[in-house]
Protein backbone atom coordinates (compact mmCIF):
# COMPACT_ATOMS: atom_id res chain seq x y z
CA UNK A 1 0.00 0.00 0.00
CA UNK A 2 2.35 2.56 0.92
CA UNK A 3 4.64 1.56 -2.19
CA UNK A 4 1.70 2.13 -4.27
CA UNK A 5 0.89 5.73 -2.65
CA UNK A 6 4.80 6.62 -2.92
CA UNK A 7 4.18 5.47 -6.41
CA UNK A 8 1.02 7.56 -7.32
CA UNK A 9 2.77 10.71 -5.79
CA UNK A 10 5.67 10.44 -7.55
CA UNK A 11 3.71 10.25 -10.80
CA UNK A 12 1.57 12.90 -10.16
CA UNK A 13 4.29 15.11 -8.78
CA UNK A 14 6.14 14.10 -12.75
CA UNK A 15 2.81 15.01 -14.27
CA UNK A 16 2.14 18.32 -12.90
CA UNK A 17 5.42 19.71 -11.59
CA UNK A 18 7.20 20.98 -14.78
CA UNK A 19 4.13 23.43 -15.18
CA UNK A 20 3.09 23.95 -12.25
CA UNK A 21 6.56 25.59 -11.37
CA UNK A 22 6.85 27.44 -14.70
CA UNK A 23 3.42 27.98 -15.24
CA UNK A 24 3.24 27.23 -18.84
CA UNK A 25 1.67 24.81 -20.41
CA UNK A 26 2.81 22.04 -21.86
CA UNK A 27 3.72 22.41 -26.27
CA UNK A 28 1.76 20.09 -28.50
CA UNK A 29 5.64 18.84 -29.13
CA UNK A 30 5.52 18.12 -25.31
CA UNK A 31 2.27 16.66 -25.12
CA UNK A 32 3.32 14.24 -27.95
CA UNK A 33 5.82 13.06 -26.07
CA UNK A 34 4.63 13.05 -22.59
CA UNK A 35 1.31 10.89 -24.12
CA UNK A 36 3.37 8.60 -26.37
CA UNK A 37 5.96 7.73 -22.90
CA UNK A 38 3.23 6.76 -21.05
CA UNK A 39 1.93 4.43 -23.58
CA UNK A 40 5.61 2.98 -23.94
CA UNK A 41 6.01 2.34 -20.38
CA UNK A 42 2.93 0.52 -19.71
CA UNK A 43 4.35 -1.79 -22.74
CA UNK A 44 7.50 -2.06 -20.84
CA UNK A 45 5.41 -3.06 -17.51
CA UNK A 46 3.66 -5.38 -19.99
CA UNK A 47 6.68 -7.10 -20.70
CA UNK A 48 7.75 -7.54 -17.78
CA UNK A 49 4.66 -8.98 -16.28
CA UNK A 50 4.46 -11.60 -19.62
CA UNK A 51 8.03 -12.82 -17.96
CA UNK A 52 7.47 -13.03 -14.79
CA UNK A 53 3.85 -13.75 -13.99
CA UNK A 54 1.93 -17.17 -14.27
CA UNK A 55 -1.76 -15.97 -13.65
CA UNK A 56 -4.06 -15.94 -16.88
CA UNK A 57 -6.15 -13.12 -16.01
CA UNK A 58 -2.71 -11.09 -15.45
CA UNK A 59 -1.10 -12.41 -18.53
CA UNK A 60 -4.33 -11.45 -20.30
CA UNK A 61 -4.42 -8.17 -19.23
CA UNK A 62 -1.15 -7.57 -19.90
CA UNK A 63 -1.43 -9.10 -23.47
CA UNK A 64 -4.16 -6.50 -23.92
CA UNK A 65 -1.70 -3.30 -22.60
CA UNK A 66 0.92 -4.40 -25.45
CA UNK A 67 -1.73 -4.56 -28.00
CA UNK A 68 -3.78 -0.83 -27.16
CA UNK A 69 -0.67 1.07 -26.31
CA UNK A 70 0.79 -0.44 -29.52
CA UNK A 71 -2.20 0.64 -31.68
CA UNK A 72 -2.40 3.96 -29.83
CA UNK A 73 1.54 4.45 -30.45
CA UNK A 74 1.42 3.69 -33.77
CA UNK A 75 -1.83 6.49 -34.42
CA UNK A 76 0.08 8.28 -32.50
CA UNK A 77 3.22 8.47 -34.76
CA UNK A 78 1.16 8.83 -38.22
CA UNK A 79 -0.51 11.53 -36.66
CA UNK A 80 3.09 13.34 -35.59
CA UNK A 81 4.21 12.66 -38.77
CA UNK A 82 1.36 14.42 -40.61
CA UNK A 83 1.43 17.21 -38.69
CA UNK A 84 5.26 17.06 -38.96
CA UNK A 85 5.77 17.72 -35.30
CA UNK A 86 8.69 16.49 -33.59
CA UNK A 87 8.08 15.00 -29.98
CA UNK A 88 10.15 17.34 -27.17
CA UNK A 89 11.52 15.44 -24.43
CA UNK A 90 10.96 17.12 -21.00
CA UNK A 91 10.75 16.81 -17.39
CA UNK A 92 7.51 15.52 -16.96
CA UNK A 93 8.50 12.61 -19.76
CA UNK A 94 11.30 12.18 -17.64
CA UNK A 95 10.24 12.19 -14.12
CA UNK A 96 7.42 9.27 -15.56
CA UNK A 97 10.49 7.28 -17.39
CA UNK A 98 12.52 7.52 -13.78
CA UNK A 99 9.33 6.57 -11.67
CA UNK A 100 8.31 3.89 -14.02
CA UNK A 101 11.85 2.74 -13.89
CA UNK A 102 12.22 2.54 -10.43
CA UNK A 103 8.44 0.18 -10.28
CA UNK A 104 9.77 -2.06 -12.45
CA UNK A 105 13.35 -2.69 -10.71
CA UNK A 106 11.26 -2.68 -7.49
CA UNK A 107 8.88 -5.85 -9.20
CA UNK A 108 11.53 -7.76 -10.52
CA UNK A 109 12.28 -8.69 -7.13
CA UNK A 110 8.94 -10.11 -6.55
CA UNK A 111 7.11 -13.21 -7.61
CA UNK A 112 3.82 -15.51 -8.25
CA UNK A 113 1.05 -14.08 -6.55
CA UNK A 114 3.12 -10.92 -4.91
CA UNK A 115 4.36 -9.97 -8.40
CA UNK A 116 0.92 -9.98 -9.67
CA UNK A 117 -0.75 -8.15 -7.26
CA UNK A 118 1.96 -5.62 -7.00
CA UNK A 119 1.71 -4.92 -11.29
CA UNK A 120 -1.84 -4.90 -11.28
CA UNK A 121 -1.97 -2.55 -8.29
CA UNK A 122 0.84 -0.30 -10.15
CA UNK A 123 -1.68 -0.60 -13.62
CA UNK A 124 -4.54 0.86 -11.59
CA UNK A 125 -2.68 3.65 -10.05
CA UNK A 126 -0.46 4.50 -13.68
CA UNK A 127 -3.60 4.51 -15.61
CA UNK A 128 -5.30 7.16 -12.69
CA UNK A 129 -2.55 9.09 -12.75
CA UNK A 130 -2.01 9.63 -16.58
CA UNK A 131 -5.64 9.85 -16.78
CA UNK A 132 -5.57 12.85 -14.31
CA UNK A 133 -2.67 14.45 -16.51
CA UNK A 134 -4.72 13.57 -19.69
CA UNK A 135 -8.32 15.23 -18.01
CA UNK A 136 -6.47 18.59 -16.34
CA UNK A 137 -3.41 19.16 -18.34
CA UNK A 138 -2.47 17.43 -21.56
CA UNK A 139 -6.40 17.69 -23.26
CA UNK A 140 -6.87 21.31 -22.13
CA UNK A 141 -3.24 22.06 -23.55
CA UNK A 142 -3.17 20.95 -26.81
CA UNK A 143 -3.99 23.42 -29.96
CA UNK A 144 -4.08 21.42 -32.72
CA UNK A 145 -7.63 19.84 -33.10
CA UNK A 146 -6.51 16.30 -33.97
CA UNK A 147 -4.10 15.98 -31.14
CA UNK A 148 -6.59 16.82 -28.84
CA UNK A 149 -8.80 14.32 -30.41
CA UNK A 150 -6.53 11.58 -30.17
CA UNK A 151 -5.89 12.49 -26.63
CA UNK A 152 -9.56 11.96 -25.84
CA UNK A 153 -10.42 8.49 -27.59
CA UNK A 154 -6.79 7.93 -25.32
CA UNK A 155 -8.47 9.08 -22.54
CA UNK A 156 -11.26 6.73 -23.01
CA UNK A 157 -8.90 3.56 -23.95
CA UNK A 158 -7.07 4.27 -21.15
CA UNK A 159 -10.15 4.59 -18.60
CA UNK A 160 -11.08 1.38 -19.98
CA UNK A 161 -7.79 -0.31 -19.07
CA UNK A 162 -8.09 1.11 -15.12
CA UNK A 163 -11.25 -0.47 -14.87
CA UNK A 164 -10.50 -3.25 -16.20
CA UNK A 165 -7.31 -3.50 -14.01
CA UNK A 166 -9.14 -2.95 -11.21
CA UNK A 167 -11.62 -5.56 -12.48
CA UNK A 168 -8.05 -7.71 -12.42
CA UNK A 169 -6.91 -6.60 -8.68
CA UNK A 170 -10.77 -7.75 -7.62
CA UNK A 171 -9.96 -11.14 -8.64
CA UNK A 172 -6.71 -11.34 -7.34
CA UNK A 173 -7.75 -10.71 -3.58
CA UNK B 1 -49.39 -28.90 -68.30
CA UNK B 2 -45.46 -28.64 -67.99
CA UNK B 3 -45.52 -24.52 -67.61
CA UNK B 4 -48.44 -25.01 -65.01
CA UNK B 5 -46.17 -27.71 -62.87
CA UNK B 6 -43.02 -25.45 -62.98
CA UNK B 7 -45.46 -22.40 -61.97
CA UNK B 8 -46.53 -24.10 -58.76
CA UNK B 9 -42.76 -25.11 -58.38
CA UNK B 10 -42.04 -22.50 -58.74
CA UNK B 11 -44.79 -20.97 -56.40
CA UNK B 12 -43.81 -23.57 -53.76
CA UNK B 13 -40.32 -22.57 -53.79
CA UNK B 14 -41.43 -18.70 -53.05
CA UNK B 15 -43.20 -20.10 -50.24
CA UNK B 16 -40.62 -21.72 -48.85
CA UNK B 17 -38.01 -19.18 -49.66
CA UNK B 18 -39.88 -16.22 -47.77
CA UNK B 19 -40.36 -19.16 -44.37
CA UNK B 20 -36.64 -19.17 -44.22
CA UNK B 21 -35.82 -15.75 -44.58
CA UNK B 22 -38.68 -15.27 -41.52
CA UNK B 23 -36.39 -18.24 -39.66
CA UNK B 24 -32.93 -16.09 -40.28
CA UNK B 25 -34.43 -12.65 -38.79
CA UNK B 26 -33.04 -9.49 -39.28
CA UNK B 27 -29.69 -8.07 -38.76
CA UNK B 28 -29.34 -5.13 -36.90
CA UNK B 29 -25.98 -3.17 -36.91
CA UNK B 30 -25.02 -1.94 -34.17
CA UNK B 31 -21.15 0.20 -34.99
CA UNK B 32 -18.24 0.88 -32.58
CA UNK B 33 -16.41 3.76 -32.93
CA UNK B 34 -14.53 5.90 -30.32
CA UNK B 35 -14.90 2.86 -27.87
CA UNK B 36 -18.96 3.81 -28.18
CA UNK B 37 -21.55 0.65 -29.41
CA UNK B 38 -24.04 3.00 -31.35
CA UNK B 39 -26.79 2.44 -31.06
CA UNK B 40 -26.55 1.75 -27.51
CA UNK B 41 -29.53 -0.28 -26.87
CA UNK B 42 -31.54 -2.13 -29.12
CA UNK B 43 -34.08 -4.10 -29.59
CA UNK B 44 -34.66 -7.41 -31.17
CA UNK B 45 -36.26 -10.63 -31.81
CA UNK B 46 -35.13 -14.18 -31.71
CA UNK B 47 -33.59 -15.40 -34.97
CA UNK B 48 -32.15 -11.53 -35.20
CA UNK B 49 -28.77 -11.13 -35.74
CA UNK B 50 -26.36 -8.32 -34.27
CA UNK B 51 -23.63 -7.47 -36.21
CA UNK B 52 -21.16 -5.52 -34.63
CA UNK B 53 -18.87 -3.28 -36.97
CA UNK B 54 -15.42 -1.94 -35.42
CA UNK B 55 -14.28 1.23 -37.28
CA UNK B 56 -11.72 1.54 -34.15
CA UNK B 57 -7.98 0.38 -34.43
CA UNK B 58 -8.27 -1.86 -31.04
CA UNK B 59 -9.80 -5.42 -30.16
CA UNK B 60 -13.04 -5.52 -28.94
CA UNK B 61 -15.55 -7.85 -27.85
CA UNK B 62 -19.15 -7.68 -26.67
CA UNK B 63 -19.61 -9.44 -23.63
CA UNK B 64 -22.79 -10.12 -22.08
CA UNK B 65 -22.19 -10.16 -17.96
CA UNK B 66 -24.70 -13.22 -17.65
CA UNK B 67 -22.44 -14.87 -19.58
CA UNK B 68 -24.42 -15.92 -22.14
CA UNK B 69 -22.24 -15.25 -24.99
CA UNK B 70 -18.91 -13.31 -25.86
CA UNK B 71 -18.22 -12.34 -29.11
CA UNK B 72 -14.62 -11.23 -30.19
CA UNK B 73 -14.46 -8.20 -32.83
CA UNK B 74 -11.11 -7.83 -34.40
CA UNK B 75 -10.24 -3.61 -35.43
CA UNK B 76 -12.30 -3.09 -38.82
CA UNK B 77 -14.01 -6.08 -38.48
CA UNK B 78 -17.64 -7.53 -37.80
CA UNK B 79 -18.98 -9.91 -35.15
CA UNK B 80 -21.91 -11.57 -35.55
CA UNK B 81 -24.03 -13.11 -33.02
CA UNK B 82 -27.65 -15.34 -33.88
CA UNK B 83 -29.95 -14.27 -30.91
CA UNK B 84 -31.48 -17.52 -29.55
CA UNK B 85 -33.19 -16.72 -26.62
CA UNK B 86 -35.55 -13.89 -25.38
CA UNK B 87 -34.83 -11.34 -22.65
CA UNK B 88 -32.78 -8.26 -21.86
CA UNK B 89 -28.95 -8.90 -22.36
CA UNK B 90 -26.58 -5.77 -20.75
CA UNK B 91 -22.91 -6.48 -21.88
CA UNK B 92 -19.69 -4.77 -22.56
CA UNK B 93 -16.16 -4.83 -23.96
CA UNK B 94 -14.11 -7.16 -21.70
CA UNK B 95 -10.86 -5.17 -22.84
CA UNK B 96 -12.69 -1.87 -22.26
CA UNK B 97 -15.59 -2.26 -19.60
CA UNK B 98 -16.46 1.70 -19.61
CA UNK B 99 -18.08 0.55 -23.16
CA UNK B 100 -21.66 -0.62 -22.13
CA UNK B 101 -24.29 -1.97 -24.66
CA UNK B 102 -27.82 -3.32 -24.00
CA UNK B 103 -29.80 -5.73 -26.18
CA UNK B 104 -33.69 -6.35 -25.54
CA UNK B 105 -35.09 -9.70 -27.25
CA UNK B 106 -38.22 -10.39 -27.83
CA UNK B 107 -39.64 -13.67 -28.53
CA UNK B 108 -39.42 -14.52 -32.37
CA UNK B 109 -43.55 -13.36 -34.01
CA UNK B 110 -45.83 -16.25 -34.68
CA UNK B 111 -46.91 -16.54 -38.25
Amino acid sequence: MSIRFATVAALCFASTTLFAQTGAKPTDPQIAHIAYTAGELDIAAAKQALEKSKNADVRSFAEDMVRDHTAVNEQALDLVKKLNVTPEDNDTSRALTKAATAKRDELAKLSGAAFDTAYVENEVAFHKTVNNALETTLIPSASNAELKSLLQTGLKIFQGHEQHAEHVAASLE
Amino acid sequence: MPLRRTLLAAFLLLLSGSGSASAHGTTIRVVIQNLEFSPAEVTAKVGDTIEWVNKDVLLHTATDKGGAWDVSIDPGKTGRLVLDTAGTFEYDCKYHPNMKGKIVVAKASQH
